[in-house]
């Protein structure tokens, strides 16, 4: 929700990265306060999922030009731990499966490690048991999933599940949720989107990342960007996200060129 | 040159001056196995690189280290080795620096031991010997094998396990070699025989009260008679600057399942060779192993499940994690004989390298000489995923914490095999640790 005076989050100024050698960010500006919901759509290749990669810290990413500051911090001065204590989350669009790693224990360790960052009490395995499962709940998981291995045998909406939950526990200032809705079926994603509704606050806030409108039913956004070719060449309200759903991504490029020199 | 008692070099002459005078015993054929095997010994060389089983294993240091008598010590006490025991037994023997620690162990009193035998072979093979005989020194054979001829010829305290006929053991025995003493050569002896449709689960644990250089030189022979089935877990927690070398020696009759992981994390130089012998109709055996080795330790495992008749089972899968300058070599020799139709086995060779320095050889080795028969086998060299590690750092675990996450999961496959709650737990606090001490 757009308050009037809320604190800027995230500044994004001219954010350039490559990788293996071939740019895909060309310049992104992006300012994102507090309550905000941000949906960015695009086509594949438009580097969406990458600037929400770079914004994790992802290695295989390198930044080449512009500045990204988060709650005034720059944000690559931080490795990919120390945004998580202070505050970014990535749901993955591909979660990982770590088998041998019980989900509990991972789930417990992330919880721990940024409760103590943030001054707060850490919880002994009874304890979190007890709180994970009421988190569970939100997002209507059986609890039988904290005893497998990490998104171990998952499907694609148990994983996305398990993403969410994960933002449950970390309660980030800044979630980037990348290409959630893929692989989702309608009952996973009305599961998923309301799960994430209730997470959002005004303190906190969400970006998107999506190529379809659907998911915007159910988390409306009060800003759409819409990314091509690794720029935001459009930004509008929730109707663009309709426009973009009944006339395609085309026309955008043609109504508003992308900046030259870019 | 003599070829009878002559010792072949200097290293076999140290350790035959380390022996303390074996008290002659008083049962005939025992001192004929000990003269043979110590008349053996005399005739075998110590193995070098030249000898294929042992291409990637120099024990030269081995020859190195000065060896003497081990000397009378003050025995330890209950609390030096509580912290070696495990909760969830108390059927214990104890042996230090390889001589029987009667009030270390436990006594067996009550109907849960009935159908048990556990107890130190010296005194054993007189009051046992009808059903020692057939087994003792001869499932592990040591015509070609120093190290086995050298044990068995200083034969003398050691554990004897018998399960009678159909007894269903639940607690499991634990037996417990501890080392003391600097520039010692240590003999641990083990004997289990499982007789038809018996159960039972082997603990054989090696451990060190401190960090010092010695020779642990063990020998385990296991009988499972028809029917019967045996867990047997192995750990060798050696000291690093240890040096053990251990041949352990199954023979699986009809219908029976054996069942082993074992885990060797300590040694400066470890080399485990297991031989199972699947010898009738419906033998099972799964044999798992995980080393996890660092600095420079050299940790060598060499199996051979010998599919001797049809139709058998077997399953392996053997993981190393080696960090530093270590080197992990694992030779899996799975032998399907001529007639052992229909034999079902698969390996698996999974390996983790944590350094640059660190080192693999991993060999799978296939003798087929039957036909019908499904043998998989594979092998994988790796390093920790980048992308599972971007994973857990996004979610604030830091570098260090999220690479001994990962190493820990990769090894818990195994220890995850192990069917007791406590060593399960001893170990998976060991592997954590040691994976926070050495880090990225």
């Amino acid at each position: 929700m757009i308050r009037e005076g809320s604190r800027i989050l995230l500044e994004v100024r001219g954010l350039r990265a490559v990788v293996n050698g071939i740019e895909i960010l060309k310049g992104i500006d992006l300012t994102v306060r507090s309550g905000e919901v941000h949906a960015i759509m695009g086509t594949n290749g438009s580097g969406k999922s990458t600037f929400a990669k770079v914004l994790a810290g992802h290695s295989a990413y390198q930044v080449t030009g512009g500045s990204v500051l988060f709650e005034g911090r720059d944000l690559f001065d931080l490795s990919p731990e120390e945004r998580a204590r202070a505050g970014v989350f990535l749901a993955f669009q591909y979660p990982i499966e770590i088998p041998g790693v019980a989900n509990s224990h991972f789930l417990r360790l992330a919880y721990n490690t940024v409760q103590a960052q943030r001054g707060k009490e850490e919880l002994d395995p009874l304890e979190f048991e007890d709180f994970v499962r009421d988190k569970m709940k939100l997002l209507e998981m059986n609890p039988e999933f904290l005893d497998r291995g990490v998104n171990e045998g998952f499907s694609g909406g148990e994983k996305k599940r398990n993403e969410i939950l994960q933002m449950a526990l970390l309660e980030p200032r800044l979630a980037i949720l990348d290409e959630t809705d893929s692989g989702l079926d309608i009952d996973a994603l009305r599961i998923v989107t309301t799960g994430v509704n209730k997470l959002s606050t005004a303190d906190n806030a969400i970006i998107l990342v999506t190529h379809y409108q659907r998911m915007l039913n159910y988390i409306v956004p009060d800003f759409v960007h819409v990314m091509r070719a690794g720029q935001i060449i459009k930004t509008g309200g929730k109707e663009l996200a309709l426009d973009l759903e009944t006339r395609g991504y085309d026309w955008v490029g043609a109504e508003q060129p992308a900046m030259a020199g870019a | 040159m003599s070829m009878s008692m002559v010792v072949s070099n200097s290293y076999l002459d140290s350790i035959l001056k380390g022996q303390p005078q074996l008290p002659p015993s008083s049962t005939t054929w025992f001192n004929q196995l000990r003269a043979h095997a110590l008349e053996q010994a005399g005739t075998l060389q110590v193995p070098t690189t030249r000898d294929e089983e042992w291409r990637f294993t120099d024990i030269s240091p081995l020859t190195r280290l000065p060896l003497r008598p081990s000397h009378a010590i003050s025995a330890p006490q209950v609390t030096d080795v509580k912290r070696f025991q495990l909760d969830d037994t108390t059927i214990r023997l104890v042996f230090v620096d390889g001589a029987f620690m009667p009030h270390l162990s436990s006594r067996l009193e009550g109907s849960e031991h009935e159908g048990l035998v556990v107890t130190d072979l010296s005194v054993a093979v007189a009051t046992h010997a009808s059903v020692i005989e057939p087994h003792l020194g001869r499932l592990a054979g040591f015509e070609n094998n120093l190290f086995a001829a050298l044990n068995t010829a200083y034969l003398h305290h050691g554990a004897l396990i018998i399960v009678s006929r159909n007894a269903k053991i639940q607690k499991p025995v634990h037996v417990l070699f501890i080392a003391t003493q600097a520039g010692t050569a240590i003999h641990p002896r083990c004997l289990l025989i499982a007789q038809g449709g018996s159960e039972v689960t082997l603990v054989e644990d090696y451990v060190a009260l401190q960090d010092e250089a010695y020779v642990t030189n063990a020998v385990t022979e296991i009988a499972l008679e028809n029917n019967a089935r045996v867990n047997h877990v192995r750990v060798q927690r050696d000291s690093m600057e240890a040096f053990h070398i251990a041949n352990c020696a199954v023979s699986v009759a009809h219908a029976s399942c054996y069942r082993s992981v074992s885990v060797a994390l300590g040694g400066r130089i470890s080399r485990y060779d297991l031989n199972a012998r699947l010898e009738a109709e419906g033998a099972e055996c799964f044999i798992d192993g995980l080393a996890l080795i660092k600095g420079r330790q050299l940790a060598d495992t060499h199996t051979c499940i010998d599919h001797a008749k049809p139709p058998g089972t077997s399953r392996q899968s053997h993981k190393c994690i080696v960090d530093g300058a270590a080197h992990a070599v694992f030779n899996g020799k799975i032998l399907v004989r001529a007639g052992a139709l229909r034999t079902d086995s698969a390996q698996s060779s999974r390996n983790l390298l944590l350094s640059a320095r660190a080192r693999v050889d991993t060999k799978p080795q296939l003798e087929i000489f039957a036909d019908d028969v499904k043998c998989a086998h594979g092998a994988t060299v790796g390093q920790l995923d980048h992308e599972e590690l971007f994973y857990l750092r996004s979610r604030g675990l830091a570098e260090t914490a999220a690479r001994n996450l990962l190493t820990y999961a990769f090894g818990a496959e195994i220890i995850d095999r192990i069917p007791i709650a406590s060593l399960k737990y001893q170990l998976e606090q060991i592997v954590l640790e040691q994976t926070e001490k050495t880090g990225p």
